[in-house]
């Protein structure tokens, strides 16, 4: 009956190797149908209370970037954001932040103390992540000049990723149905809305 | 400063547990009391040192200090006292930390009991190997919220708030009292595990080690029974879908060690009457520990995607690992005293109480084993095939259902067969009676219109363990009135108090009764209708007559609020009133309701709102009409109750107890295994 003394704990392996397999998995990440379709249009608030049509940034490399003031992974990528907008911005490279289930204040308070000159808008109602399908905070959608998203970064954007995926999206020549906007109009096209009430 | 103070004391009691663990096996090997001492000493230590990081983490969120990084997540300036209070287990890391206090709780409560044992009957090696063991079990989790899930970083610069809790946590103020219940006996269960581990070290199994491990599971397990009951119904008067459980991996790995728990209660008891199934038992109270370890591995990693989603967290590898050393090191030692354990009594008859507990332990573990495994399948799919499956409600119901009404079934009949053999004139005599009423009731459920097979059948095997188990009260309350000539309350109290485990034990099977009455009866004829209502408008749903009076907001500190207010008549007369509501979190994406419910014992009615018209002229409106779901609640506190008289001793016995001599108390050795 020697045996007995190795094979009961033997016959529990197969169960914790099946469980280790399972920890390399993430069981919330589905596929996303995203890259490689157009970005999903939306016209939010700024902070500073005008509106931002995405589709009025067509024909330019646009980092869509979900934040909030609350989330803590936001702080430690907003350092890489600050970077990213000093070395890509001056190539033409947009950065949209999209402030997700936060309030004006609190936004408005975080960057001030962060700094971070870029439009953000405001995600009322949370319409836009839903469209963007989030999974959490931060994410960060690289769409291209075409209007079409070109990678997905869950999570907090890297140094890595940024230098390896904002050059692309500076290089791919703009196809989109739309075409460039026309030379001297203002990138981004902001236009002029009542001031909100808080 | 809280974020320090609370960090200091969780390592500080990391070490100390890891000191008491190495004392207390040494102390167990070399027999050296003074190595028990300081491991004794060290158990106290962690549970004072574990009290002050959790009253400090409680301080950080009640003056919101937003630099302890657990109250950046789930904290926020605007959310109530009672739901900043409760926040601490909102979240991963706090609800580790919950943990931490009731297993170092329970540490402590080992620590007194053993010193009395001690005192009471002198040296036993396996109450240090156990009190070792429950230690080591303290190390892994001190361990995680000193690092990977530290609750307690600091955050430079403070953020200025927080997103405070959940939406859904902070709806219900049930979710002061779900948690800490189920954690009291999902933790709980690690003293049994350790009072195991400790036999199988010292390779002994004292004749009162049954009674023993029995009563340090009875508490767990009444909390864990409460604890799965007041999730249910958190679930329900929350959550707006009218239901109450949903077979969520996080829902199952409750259940499943509570399966092997409720087996392991009886299984002990045919080892405390006839000395067997002694290497079963200990294997089910192991399996019981090992369930929760690895349903929280399940639920807590990612690995499994489940509506209680705590986020992705970096704790998965060392749940792992923990779980591979206590699953690797019990099987070790079950099959190193595998042939130590073995039985000394043997069956005499197959129509016999035993027999009845090994059916039932059959069932039970098969019950679990078809939930671990329906829990498991996604992940064993994935495994083979790669193909992303989930398993529904459908496979759980399908396959419990059989095992459920057996289980009923033999809550009536179990208690009422004799050990070791049974006449079949005897179980004439006890079947006769409750037989009649069952097939009575059967006929009269029948004329009144329940149809529906799975449900009859649950009502007639209910009314029929019920009459079995009323007529074991019966008898000798009879004899007593007879022969002493008392009243029949006297006499009812006189025979339960004779023997508090067992009538204790027939409340609760009354109790299960009860709650799968109203699990069988509110799953069969819910009724379900959705209408959008202009103002003075109706809707019909069963008897009831819903009319949409109307709707109107409010704003609270934490949250705005729609409310309906409905009036209810059913045949004609006015019921009552009725205002479901919708709130709106800041942090929520959507609006989580808060149901009106009308409770009865007949029948709940609920109403759900869900929709509106800005105007405030229309809503639309979800009314759901469940008979007898309040049977579960009631079944619920039946269970709880029985429980307790079982757990209660008297004054009057403890002085008895107390007064026995040595001899009798039981530190006989059944068998000197070395």
């Amino acid at each position: 009956m020697r045996w007995r003394r190795w094979a009961i704990p033997l016959s529990s392996l197969p169960l914790l190797a099946l469980l280790a397999w399972g920890l390399t998995r993430d069981a919330h990440t589905v596929p996303s149908p995203l890259p490689g379709k157009p970005a999903p249009d939306f016209a939010l608030q700024t902070l500073t209370g005008d509106s931002l049509h995405l589709h009025d940034l067509t024909g330019q490399a646009v980092l869509v970037n979900f934040w909030a003031s609350w989330c803590l992974a936001c702080r430690a990528e907003h350092q890489v954001m600050l970077d990213v907008a000093k070395r890509y911005g001056p190539q033409g490279l947009r950065i949209v932040g999209v402030v997700y289930e936060d309030t004006r204040d609190n936004a408005k308070q975080w960057l001030k103390e962060r700094g971070g000159d870029w439009i953000n808008v405001v995600d009322v109602g949370s319409h836009t992540a839903i469209q963007y399908g989030l999974f959490g905070v931060p994410e960060t959608f690289f769409i291209a000049r075409d209007g079409r998203i070109l990678y997905k970064q869950i999570g907090p954007l890297d140094e890595a990723s940024a230098d390896k995926w904002v050059p692309r999206l500076l290089a791919a020549t703009s196809g989109g149905p739309e075409g460039a906007p026309a030379e001297g109009q203002t990138p981004g096209h902001v236009q002029n809305a009542p001031a909100p009430r808080e | 400063m809280n974020a320090q103070v609370g960090h200091f004391a969780t390592l500080l009691a990391l070490l100390l547990a890891g000191v008491g663990t190495a004392a207390a096996f040494i102390g167990a090997r070399t027999e050296d009391r003074r190595y028990v001492v300081w491991a004794e000493r060290a158990g106290l230590a962690v549970f004072a040192l574990v009290a002050i990081a959790f009253a400090t983490m409680e301080r950080a969120l009640i003056t919101h200090d937003f630099g302890v990084s657990y109250v950046a997540q789930v904290g926020s300036r605007t959310t109530p006292l009672f739901y900043t209070v409760i926040s601490l287990w909102s979240a991963l890391e706090g609800s580790i930390l919950l943990w931490a206090l009731i297993l170092s709780g329970y540490t402590a409560l080992l620590v007194r009991w053993s010193k009395r044992r001690e005192a009471t009957l002198g040296w036993d090696p396996q109450v240090p190997y156990a009190l070792g063991t429950l230690l080591f079990v303290n190390v892994f989790f001190l361990l995680l919220i000193s690092w990977p899930a530290n609750p307690f970083r600091v955050l430079s610069p403070a953020p200025l708030d927080g997103p405070g809790p959940n939406a859904l946590l902070q709806n219900s103020p049930f979710m002061g009292v779900h948690p800490p219940m189920l954690y009291t006996g999902y933790v709980g269960m690690s003293v049994p595990f350790s009072l195991a581990v400790g036999a199988l070290f010292a390779g002994r199994l004292d004749e009162d080690w049954p009674k023993l491990i029995r009563r340090w599971t009875m508490i767990p397990w009444t909390f864990l029974s409460l604890g799965i009951l007041a999730g249910a119904w958190w679930s329900y008067e929350v959550l707006g879908w009218g239901g109450y459980w949903a077979w969520d991996p996080v829902e199952n790995a409750s259940f499943m060690p509570w399966l092997t728990a409720t087996a392991f209660l009886h299984s002990v008891m045919v080892q405390e009457r006839r000395g067997m199934l002694k290497m079963w038992t200990i294997t089910l109270i192991v399996g019981t520990f090992l369930l929760t370890v690895l349903g929280t591995f399940l639920t807590r990693s990612g690995v499994l995607a489940s509506v209680h989603a705590f986020t992705q967290s970096p704790i998965g590898p060392f749940f792992l690992t923990f779980l591979a050393i206590v699953l690797l090191g019990s099987l070790a030692l079950l099959g190193w005293r595998s042939e130590t354990l073995q039985s000394e009594g043997r069956f005499d008859a197959a129509l016999s109480r035993e027999t009845a507990f090994m059916i039932n332990n059959l069932l039970f573990t098969a019950f679990a084993f078809v939930v671990l495994l329906g829990t498991m399948f996604p992940l064993i799919a994935e495994a083979v095939r790669g193909a992303k499956v989930s398993v529904g409600g459908p496979y759980f119901n399908e396959m419990s259902v059989p095992i459920a009404l057996m289980l009923v079934f033999l809550a009536g009949v179990g208690p009422a067969l004799p050990w070791r053999k049974g006449s079949l004139e005897l179980l004439r005599g006890k079947f006769r009676w409750p037989t009649v009423v069952a097939l009575c009731a059967g006929v009269a459920f029948a004329v009144a219109g329940i149809r529906a097979p799975l449900a009859w059948l649950t009502f007639v095997l209910a009314v029929f363990a019920a009459g079995l188990l009323v007529a074991e009260v019966a008898a000798p309350v009879r004899v007593r009135r007879r022969s002493n000539g008392e009243g029949l309350v006297t006499a009812l109290w006189r025979v339960a108090t004779s023997n508090r485990r067992r009538y204790g034990g027939y409340v609760v099977h009354a109790g299960i009764l009860v709650v799968a009455v109203g699990i069988a009866a509110s799953a069969t004829f819910r009724k379900e209708e959705e209408w959008t209502i202009q103002r003075g408008g109706t809707g019909t749903v069963g008897r009831y007559r819903v009319q949409f009076d109307s709707v109107w907001a409010v704003k609270e500190s934490n949250r705005d609020g729609v409310i309906a207010a409905t009036t209810i008549y059913a045949g004609g007369n006015l019921v009552t009133k009725l205002s479901p509501r919708l709130n709106y979190y800041p942090t929520a994406v959507e609006p989580i309701g808060t149901p009106a419910v009308r409770e009865g014992l007949r029948e709940d009615l609920y109403l759900v709102l869900m929709a509106y018209t800005q105007d405030g002229q229309s809503a639309t409106l979800k009314a759901i009409v469940s008979p007898l779901v309040g049977w579960i609640w009631l079944g619920g506190a039946i269970v709880g109750l029985g429980a307790l008289f079982a757990l209660w001793r008297s004054r009057a016995e403890a002085a008895r107890r107390a007064a026995q001599p040595e001899t009798e108390k039981g530190r006989i050795p059944s068998e000197a295994l070395r």
